[in-house]
């Protein structure tokens, strides 16, 4: 293998990363105020979280989808090991989303909302969870044999998953309450600031065990995280993470609304960055390498120049839409 | 049940679900696109009006689109994981494609497209209509380059059971590309066609905004009358290309069995019942010459039966896909008379507020084509797909070798949600769409200004007024 290849399988690696991190910010927000939606009282409320999201939910999970195509593209071993091992918790999540696409048009032009309100919000908590599930799993390592599956389908079906399945749910959950702080005024805004409050604290404890639970049973984790040079990069996180933390709660306490939101961002930019170094350069714990998942040069830098080029200008539009949208939301007739 | 007939039965439902939706996403983004530019040119309000009463129906129609891809796009992996992994090299390349420059473009503007009449200048809107469309557009093109990459794998080699791309060029031009995007596109329009005239032609019939629904009526009209003969010529094209590269599929939906010997012509079967288990037809209704001549454009060409195919690599359900066939056909023509028709009364000044309902017939004749389309382009893609088989990729991977090892149970439960899933979608899909076909368009909206007297205020001091827009 050349050090071009090497570079390029990096550059995908990196890529892959980038748009994974988009997605689970954007998406985690909109699947937060979906879970959040449960609770509201009132349907003119409801209305106005839905409000905070008519303009953007679709390009928000189109992330996913991209991400899907450049992983099928750029290692397309990994994305056929990793959705046939994780089956079950990839069809929940499938449904999920078919619900939750669906309920969010089908409510506006329903005349009883009651059951597509819960149908929406139920989604969202599916797709959460199932992420979580898959996430934990993977952690957990994928066993395989030169690229094949060989483990069972219900590896998901365990204690590590499900405790990592609630740290995302509560994840998101904190990543829609400080999104809706921005977003909102008056009563939904101080109760997702409590609820953004508790759901800090319920993350922040979440993590602590994750973090301590992974190196004890997974020695692969053990040995990256206490071996050096890696090491060096991921010592400096989980303490960034502990500011960000500490910084989320004071601006919660000053009522700043846009400073939650950020600092949210942060922790889980940081713990996602130390996710990515501990699993490299498996690409799936604990055999498949980057360099046996790779498609070939040639289709890489083909990619590239078709996807990696792109995504700055997408990343304009997108912040575009998201500019003309800007702004408290305060009643929610979104007509189309 | 296998697990290879229940995933082959899951993607079946899964993909013949989902056509149903970009279809009209495609046709219909491009009507909004000729109906913005038209109240932009002409100031004439109706064409604004038209454009926001059609977007409820594409919206609609939309969400369904998206949460029915989405497990598209995941189930190469979960149930054709070997499929995935030999193929991914290319195939997994483009659906990256569609993904960055069809989805991403799409979505992206949308949400202006949407909800953006007041937030934005009316040319900023257009713009924005323009990109939803062109990313609709895009997306039926790289998914056709995968799909007929599958028909016709051309452009690389297979190294250790993978396919590596050589040259991307012939891999993308495949010889299949060019009649399968535009056979497919081309569908897209003249579905929302038939769609969107027939809905005027309801109101008409009704006697609900005849002059309103005249002008999209007489829009479709035009355009129909461009894409009908268009389609069927592409649908030769597409034919003659499937008989070079898929003599099994061609000879299966003709139900022709004995090549024809040299200086003579093959028969065409009008109807018949082809036979797997007899290797022949159990009757049929022939004439002579006519397949040489439509597979081959040549009187004696000479057309591969299926006798000189081993069994083994002969398409399954021979039946299913020879009136699959006759039906697409048939469909395509009767749209082609509907336009001829259409034009006829058009030339004889029928089209008129206070003419036009004097033809009830064909008003009905319309009406009754509303469905038409779909039905064609399910039948297409059963031509396609069912005749494509015992291979995943032609000729390379057999579709036995490309499916996940499940458990058949595991499969079976997943293919069961998605029935009930899209059973419910596909059923309040029905009431909604009824709601707003009942409500009709609104033909008192008032078109926002053309030139804003201030520059329309998404900025500074003041957040714009929330939610958004109507007035
Ligand atoms: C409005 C829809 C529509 C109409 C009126 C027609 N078709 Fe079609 N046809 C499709 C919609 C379609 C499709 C759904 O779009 C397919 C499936 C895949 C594709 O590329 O196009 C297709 C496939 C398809 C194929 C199979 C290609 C393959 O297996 O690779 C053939 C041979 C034809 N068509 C031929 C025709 C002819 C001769 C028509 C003449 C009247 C016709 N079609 C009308
Ligand atoms: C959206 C319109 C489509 C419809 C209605 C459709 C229909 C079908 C049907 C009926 C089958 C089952 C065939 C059988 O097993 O006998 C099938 C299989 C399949 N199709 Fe399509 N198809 C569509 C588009 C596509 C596209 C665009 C691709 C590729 C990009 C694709 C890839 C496949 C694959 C991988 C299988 C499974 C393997 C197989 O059975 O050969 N399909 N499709
Ligand atoms: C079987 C192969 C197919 C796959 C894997 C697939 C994948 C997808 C995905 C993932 C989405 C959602 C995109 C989003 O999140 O915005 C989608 C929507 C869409 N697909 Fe497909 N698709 C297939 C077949 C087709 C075909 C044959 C066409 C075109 C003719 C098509 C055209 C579209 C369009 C225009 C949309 C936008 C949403 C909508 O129109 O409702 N797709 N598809």
């Amino acid at each position: 293998m050349t050090a071009a290849t090497a570079l390029l399988e990096n550059i995908w690696f990196g890529l892959i990363g980038v748009i994974l991190a988009l997605y689970v910010v954007l998406d985690g927000f909109t699947l937060g105020v979906g879970m959040l939606s449960l609770f509201s009282p009132t349907e003119e409320r409801r209305a106005i979280l839905m409000g905070t999201l008519g303009s953007v939910w679709d390009a928000n999970e189109t992330w996913l989808v991209l991400l899907g195509g450049a992983l099928f593209g750029a290692f397309p071993v990994a994305y056929a090991l990793l959705l046939h091992a994780l089956y079950l918790p990839v069809i929940f999540m499938l449904f999920g989303m078919i619900l939750r696409a669906s309920s969010f048009e089908f409510r506006e032009h329903a005349n009883n909302k009651r059951f597509w309100n819960i149908a929406f919000a139920g989604s969202s908590l599916l797709i959460a969870v199932s992420q979580g599930l898959a996430l934990g799993s993977v952690l957990g390592g994928i066993p395989s044999r030169n690229g094949h599956f060989t483990g069972s389908v219900w590896i998901w079906w365990a204690p590590f998953p499900a405790i990592v399945a609630l740290g995302v749910t509560a994840g998101y959950a904190l990543l829609g309450a400080t999104y809706l702080i921005l977003r909102t005024e008056g009563i939904i805004q101080t109760t997702a600031r409590r609820a953004a409050f508790w759901l800090a604290l319920l993350t922040l404890f979440v993590a602590a065990v994750v973090t301590v639970w992974t190196p004890i049973i997974y020695p692969h984790v053990a040995h990256k995280w206490f071996t050096t040079p890696s090491l060096y990069f991921i010592a400096p996180l989980p303490f960034l993470a502990l500011c960000a933390f500490g910084i989320l709660l004071h601006a919660l306490h000053r009522e700043r609304e846009i400073l939650p939101f950020t600092a949210t961002v942060v922790i889980f930019l940081t713990s996602f960055s130390g996710l990515a170094i501990s699993l490299y350069p498996a690409l799936v714990p604990p055999s498949l390498t980057l360099q046996a998942a790779a498609s070939s040069p040639l289709t890489l830098v083909f990619m590239l120049a078709g996807i990696g080029l792109l995504l700055p200008i997408m990343l304009v539009y997108n912040g575009y839409q998201y500019l003309v949208f800007r702004g408290k939301v305060r009643s929610g007739s979104y007509s189309h | 049940m296998s697990a290879l007939v229940l995933s082959r039965l899951q993607f079946a439902l899964t993909a013949m679900f989902h056509i149903l939706w970009p279809v009209l996403t495609i046709g219909l983004s491009l009507f909004l696109v000729l109906n913005e530019s038209l109240w932009l040119r002409t100031r004439d309000p109706d064409y604004y009006r038209h454009a926001r009463f059609w977007a409820k129906l594409f919206i609609l129609n939309f969400g369904i689109g998206v949460a029915s891809g989405v497990p598209l796009e995941f189930e190469f992996g979960t149930n054709w994981a070997p499929f995935a992994r030999a193929m991914g090299n290319f195939f997994g390349n483009i659906l990256g494609f569609e993904g960055a420059m069809a989805f991403m473009l799409e979505a992206g503007f949308l949400g202006i497209m949407l909800f953006g009449w007041r937030r934005v200048a009316p040319k900023i809107h257009l713009f924005a209509t323009v990109m939803v469309a062109l990313g609709a557009s895009f997306s039926a093109f790289w998914i056709m380059v995968a799909n007929s990459w599958m028909q016709s794998p051309a452009g690389g080699i297979m190294r250790g059971g993978r396919f590596i791309v050589t040259s991307y060029t012939q891999a993308i031009f495949n010889p299949y590309t060019l009649w399968s995007v535009g056979h497919m596109w081309f569908a897209c329009l003249e579905t929302s066609l038939l769609v969107i005239g027939a809905l005027s032609a309801y109101y008409i019939y009704r006697g609900q905004a005849r002059s309103f629904f005249l002008k999209s009526l007489k829009l479709v009209i035009l355009a129909g009358l461009v894409v009908a003969p268009l389609q069927i010529f592409l649908g030769d094209g597409s034919g003659r290309v499937v008989f070079h590269y898929q003599p099994a599929k061609g000879a299966a939906l003709e139900g022709h069995w004995h090549t024809n010997p040299r200086g003579q012509g093959a028969s065409w079967a009008l109807v018949a019942w082809p036979s797997q288990q007899a290797q022949k037809n159990l009757w049929a209704i022939k004439i002579p010459d006519l397949l040489s001549l439509l597979a081959t454009h040549r009187i004696t060409g000479r057309v591969i039966g299926l006798k000189s195919i081993p069994r083994r690599n002969q398409p399954p359900l021979l039946p299913l896909i020879f009136y699959a066939f006759r039906l697409m056909v048939l469909i395509g023509f009767y749209v082609f008379g509907l336009m001829l028709w259409s034009l006829w009364l058009w030339w004889r000044k029928a089209l008129h507020p206070d003419q036009v309902d004097r033809h009830r017939l064909w008003l009905k004749a319309w009406i009754a084509a509303l469905p038409l389309g779909y039905v064609a382009v399910e039948c297409g893609w059963i031509v396609r797909e069912v005749g494509r088989q015992p291979w995943i990729v032609n000729g390379i991977l057999r579709t036995s070798a490309g499916v996940s090892h499940l458990a058949p149970g595991t499969v079976t439960f997943s293919l069961l949600g998605y029935l009930l899933l899209y059973g419910v979608l596909f059923v309040t899909f029905g009431v909604f769409f009824r709601r707003i076909i009942h409500q009709g368009p609104d033909l008192g909206l008032i078109p926002p200004p053309l030139h804003p007297a201030h520059p329309i205020d998404t900025t500074a001091s003041g957040t714009p007024p929330h939610p958004l827009d109507e007035p």
